[in-house]
């Protein structure tokens, strides 16, 4: 440890009851970092069985088969980055809105309540999503959305084979929506706390030249922010693909591959949560693990991007990351 | 430049202005829209019985006491673990790493895992405690829990200390008050609701959370005040209640639903309004 102590106190008596403190606190930080290489570490290990019976079929293979004993885990990978790539498309634009809405046009006095109502999407538990998604948004979904989908959307070129479907409203793209609920808020928050910290003579200059707001946004402000608005869209993707009870409650715990977004589908998190504790056999339960280990290593590589993007951000009290 | 093309960019402009707002409408009409179905199912099912008895067996009445009480052990074990770690790490972070190469490291670190994903953590548990004791128990989901708090209180500790002004640091290092004296007695105080806002914080966080319990405390169906079985816990009743076919079951897990969400949101609002009222005196 080289933490910094003032000469002249290394000398006074209480020299020692300082290290013993700081070493101390600092074997709390080291505690951080290990209880996190140890998450990857067991987890590495636990998966080590699949690993080595499957190979590379362990990511490409959408075979599930626990009563053969087969593990491929496409089909869980592909509903994750599916349902994720679902949410950003949604929060993105809405997430900026708000942001814009936030820092340029409501009135002063409402953006604090209107910020902490934002705010709020974050705090409410996921297993309360979920179950408002079971019971309430996935039959809305299959009354009223899916079918007109499907009847409109669904002969166009490219995109209408992933929205032609049974309208039986659990699957990616409700689950991608309710994901896209989810992450409204992060990417929002630091949407709204670095627009306002654009300078405002640079914003100004750009009103004096003529420019309208949407100019000031698209030619000052966005470019501007670029590197934490990117951030933010990586924090976004972090929470979206470890997301696990939201996205168990509707996404339908299917093994099948679909090319439809109307289907049901699985999660690497949904997944684990629905067979963990069924899992009979060694291989099955290590094939879980694996997936986990997957899953964590992707989410940190995503998250300290964000991180690094957002470094710059100064960090506002009470809001985590 | 033409009339039509200021014409189009103003329309252009009105066009961005009312999607901003139609995005914020957006963003609130799910807040209400969630809320509402909380509110409307759960409120119909809370009854007296609710704290007085047993989660029932299938297709009969019960109540939520025992989740109710494994939900409150393990949150205040988890406290008890993770606020003391957390905190020290965060005075690490704050006062005595605050220029090492360790602190940079552990705060950036700490903020990847404030988003990782929690299911991964009760996996790590699992592995960790609950294969070696060989059953699932009330220990192992505090812990699963305790593991989720610590980089909440490790930031908001770190963040509380930082907006202590230096100078209350140099008046006390000019009396010759020892470095942990003045951290522990002087720093501490004058952080100290800002360290409580954060667990606070920290608590409204874990109290929600299910995927870590699900292979750390299980679930019980019985009544136990022994953490070293299967304890019965709020957020996996709900789950399991919520998924189950029955009616019954059904109704309780909304007046859990409901009962879930007014904590956590109430100890978000009560925690905003500290907050605010202590920026402003």
């Amino acid at each position: 440890m080289t933490a910094y102590v003032p000469a002249e106190m290394k000398r006074s008596r209480s020299a020692g009851a300082d290290r013993t403190f700081t070493l101390f606190t600092a074997g709390a930080a080291w505690l951080v970092l290990v209880l996190l290489g140890a998450t990857a570490l067991s987890m590495a290990w636990g998966g080590r069985l699949a690993f080595q019976t499957f190979g590379l079929d362990f990511i490409i293979s959408p075979e599930w088969d626990a009563v053969q004993g087969k593990f491929g885990a496409l089909v869980p990978i592909y509903g994750t980055l599916a349902t994720s790539a679902i949410a950003l498309v949604i929060a993105f634009p809405v997430s900026i809105g708000i942001a814009l809405f936030l820092t340029e046009i409501a009135p002063r006095w409402s953006r604090g309540p209107i910020g902490i109502a934002v705010e709020l999407l974050a705090a409410i538990p996921s297993i309360i999503y979920g179950m408002w998604g079971l019971f309430v948004f996935a039959p809305f979904m299959g009354a009223n959305v899916e079918p007109w989908l499907t009847e409109h959307v669904g002969d166009w070129p490219i995109l209408g084979p992933l929205f032609n479907g049974p309208p039986i409203g659990i699957g990616m793209l409700t689950a991608g929506i309710v994901l896209g609920i989810m992450i409204i808020p992060f990417i929002a928050a630091v949407a709204r706390d670095v627009f306002a910290e654009v300078p405002a003579p640079l914003k100004e200059a750009a009103v004096a030249l003529g420019s309208t707001r949407w100019e000031v946004l698209t030619k000052v402000t966005l470019p501007y922010t670029r590197s934490a608005i990117i951030g933010a869209i990586f924090l976004g993707l972090g929470r979206a693909l470890g997301e696990t009870m939201a996205v168990t409650f509707v996404l339908g715990n299917a093994h099948d591959l679909s090319v439809s977004l109307l289907m049901p589908s699985n999660s690497i998190a949904a997944a684990i949560a629905n067979e963990f504790t069924e899992a009979d056999s060694e291989l099955y339960r290590s094939s879980l693990i694996a997936l986990a280990f997957l899953l964590f290593v992707v989410t940190l590589i995503v998250l300290s991007f964000a991180k690094l993007l957002l470094v710059r951000l100064k960090r506002i009290h009470g809001r985590t990351l | 430049m033409t009339g039509s093309r200021v014409l189009q960019r103003k329309v252009v402009d009105a066009v961005a202005l009312v999607f901003a707002g139609a995005a914020t409408l957006f963003g609130l009409f799910w807040l209400f829209w969630i809320l509402w179905t909380t509110l409307q199912n759960g409120i119909g099912a809370l009854n007296p019985a609710l704290f007085t008895q047993m989660t029932p067996p299938p297709g009969s009445e019960g109540g939520l006491l025992n989740a109710f009480y494994g939900s409150a052990m393990m949150i205040l074990l988890a406290v008890a673990i993770g606020a003391p770690v957390g905190l020290a790490a965060g005075t690490y972070l704050a006062e005595h790493g605050r220029y090492t190469r360790l602190g940079a490291v552990v705060s950036f670190l700490n903020d990847v895992l404030l988003s990782a994903p929690s299911i991964v953590i009760g996996l790590f548990v699992y592995e960790m405690v609950v294969a070696s004791m060989g059953h699932f128990s009330g220990y192992a989901g505090a812990l699963a829990l305790a593991m989720i708090l610590l980089p909440v209180i490790v930031r908001t500790s770190d963040e509380a200390l930082r907006i202590v002004p230096d100078q209350m640091r140099e008046a006390a290092f000019a009396l010759g008050i020892p470095r942990w004296k003045v951290t522990s007695q002087i720093l501490f105080k004058a952080a100290l609701s800002a360290i409580v806002t954060g667990v606070l914080l920290g608590i409204a966080r874990i109290a929600g959370e299910t995927a870590p319990l699900l292979f750390t405390a299980l679930s019980n169906q019985f009544w136990t005040s022994s953490l070293n079985e299967p304890l019965a816990n709020l957020p996996v009743v709900i789950f399991q209640y919520a998924m189950s076919p029955y009616d019954e079951w059904h109704e309780l897990a909304w007046a859990g639903a409901f009962m879930l969400t007014l904590f956590v949101l109430g100890l978000n609002i009560a925690v905003r309004l500290i907050v605010r009222r202590r920026k402003r005196s």
